[in-house]
């Protein structure tokens, strides 16, 4: 059987049926891999060894009957290496599964390896990985995005079916699948479980899909979506099968165009989504300006928010229990800044001082409280929006996939600003999904739809009628 | 000029070079100056969101589960005595 260009939906099929030989096809992919990794470097780890018992034991009947499924290295897989992007998690192997991966197991996902992705999530372009760079599959003098820039970049160029699972903090889905020209899905916060995230910031992590289609990423957040004891946080709700909004029409929808979200952005890039909207109102869908006042308070808010919460997280990563250990001398405190000193890397250590400061008594209130309340004020500003129209639709990211010799004289600064399209609806927890929508200088661009919270079914729906065109 | 650093550093147990403690200052500098512009939005009279998705309280039944066996639990630690994993001195 060809499985070049298969379909996640005919490999299925084709599973189900027992038309697939599954030991066959995953030497073949396997193969594939192996040489996409020489080449792009989209793995930390692949996991052949262990995926080869995993199909011993497959049930051919589940859902995904045998699907490979790449996993962002910050999401904890039994018995497989798992290290954020972080030295000093080097070697750590966790003894179980996040909700998400047991979810995907349970329906029959074969897990291939771990994504590379910027340390705990800490970037934009992947580039601060400490297992090297991954790089963009159209053009490889050019970054892939970040942070699940591993899983946007393999995605793309593996030409056997395969989703990926990834997570976003501030726009680590929606942007490699924008500079990579794949489809990225972030559901709503709590969605899915974060039981087995390596924490970035807990308000805001969202684990979520990456794949070639529409009908896939909605077909995996079916899976691994819903309520979970292990997670406080998770929506108590039933959860919807999500593939049933995809092959309808959206005659009489309405999308909202946010002004704010049109302004500094390259000009072909704003005119390849602006193409995109029309379509969208050729399709029957109706469009309305919509003015988002705080947008330009979503960078800072977020930086503050986002590593107050790392900072603390990554107060449990001290040399002991888990991953780099070195040998224990000297007093606790000096051993602890030692270690981190030595493994955490430099984006890292930016963040964890940031972080700190942000939260110190007497600037705790000018500036993390004052960033919670700008959420508010933020969250505020999309529910007033969803009260008027059905979705937003923007641009993914202000630019095309930037070269790495363009990323390197970027300070921290205007590496932050390249998020102002995604801080805001993550700050705000809402749902957003990111479809390719041409190119620009043969790069990728993506449209971005957002969704008002639970409402995970308007965006696939607009999505994916936009794909069928 | 890097006390400020220093005094961050220490809290969050993290050991800079000079070069880093030099690097960082300046970061910080241009970040917290990029962040004077939430000093331009009012909000007096409005509530911190913590949690972007509203959440109740949710209690589980007072009875034992199964939990990770003391065995898998220390499988990634290096030093390990009688079931317990070893730090460093804290006194």
């Amino acid at each position: 059987m060809q499985y070049s260009k298969m379909s996640v939906s005919d490999f299925i099929k084709e599973s189900k049926d027992g038309n697939i030989d599954t030991k066959d096809f995953y030497s073949k992919f396997f193969e594939e891999t192996e040489n996409i990794q020489k080449k792009y470097n989209y793995f930390v780890t692949i996991s052949k060894k262990d995926a080869e018992k995993e199909i011993d034991k497959l049930d051919r009947k589940t859902r995904l009957s045998g699907l490979p499924v790449s996993v962002k290295d910050n999401i904890c897989t039994k018995g497989i290496k798992s290290t954020a992007g972080s030295k000093i998690l080097k070697n750590y192997i966790p003894p179980f599964d996040a909700t998400a991966i047991s979810r995907g197991k349970q329906n029959g996902s074969i897990i291939i390896g771990k994504t590379v992705q910027d340390e705990f999530g800490f970037g934009t372009f992947s580039t601060y990985s400490a297992y090297g760079i991954p790089k963009n599959p159209i053009d490889t003098t050019r970054s892939c995005g970040g942070s699940s820039g591993g899983a946007g970049g393999f995605t793309k160029t593996i030409n056997m079916p395969h989703i990926a699972i990834g997570e976003s903090t501030g726009g680590s889905i929606s942007c490699p699948a924008a500079f990579c020209g794949v489809v990225g899905l972030t559901p709503t916060y709590g969605r899915v479980s974060r039981y087995g995230l390596i924490d970035y910031a807990n308000s805001l992590d969202k684990i979520g899909p990456i794949s070639k289609t529409v009908k896939d990423s909605a077909l995996m957040l079916s899976l691994i979506a819903g309520k979970d004891p292990l997670d406080q946080t998770s929506i108590q709700e039933d959860t919807y099968d999500f593939t049933k909004y995809t092959g309808k029409d959206i005659k009489g929808m309405k999308i909202g165009i946010p002004n704010e979200y049109f302004n500094n952005i390259d000009k072909d890039v704003e005119k390849k989504v602006r193409n995109a909207i029309s379509q969208l109102e050729e399709l029957g869908a109706k469009t309305l300006d919509i003015t988002l006042p705080t947008t330009e308070y979503a960078i800072p808010a977020y930086y503050i928010i986002a590593t107050v919460e790392a900072s603390t997280n990554l107060a449990k990563y001290c040399g002991m229990r888990y991953g780099a250990q070195d040998e224990i001398k000297g007093h606790f405190t000096e051993y602890f800044s030692t270690t981190r000193g030595k493994y955490l890397g430099d984006e890292a250590k930016r963040r964890v001082i940031l972080g700190t400061y942000a939260r110190m008594a007497g600037y705790r209130d000018q500036y993390y409280l004052k960033a919670l309340k700008v959420r508010t004020k933020i969250i505020e500003d999309f529910k007033k929006a969803f009260n008027k129209v059905d979705v937003l639709a923007t641009p993914t990211m202000p630019m095309i996939a930037p070269k790495f010799s363009e990323i390197e004289k970027l300070t921290p600064v205007e590496t932050y600003a390249m998020d102002i399209l995604t801080v805001g609806p993550n700050l705000a927890g809402i749902p957003m999904i990111s479809v390719p929508c041409g190119t620009s200088k043969e790069m990728p661009v993506g449209l971005h739809l957002l969704g008002n919270h639970k409402e995970e079914g308007k965006i696939i729906q607009i999505a994916d009628a936009f794909e069928r065109l | 000029m890097t006390e400020r650093i220093e005094k961050v550093a220490n809290i969050a147990r993290l050991e800079l070079t000079a070069e880093e403690k030099k690097n960082f200052e300046k970061d910080l500098d241009n970040i917290l100056d990029s962040f004077k512009k939430l000093e331009k939005i009012d909000t007096t009279n409005t509530e911190p969101t913590f949690q972007p998705v509203e959440v109740k309280n949710i209690m589980r039944k007072d009875k034992i589960e199964t939990s990770l066996k003391q065995k898998d639990a220390l499988k990634n630690a290096k030093d390990i005595e009688e079931g317990y994993f070893k730090g460093p001195k804290a006194i």
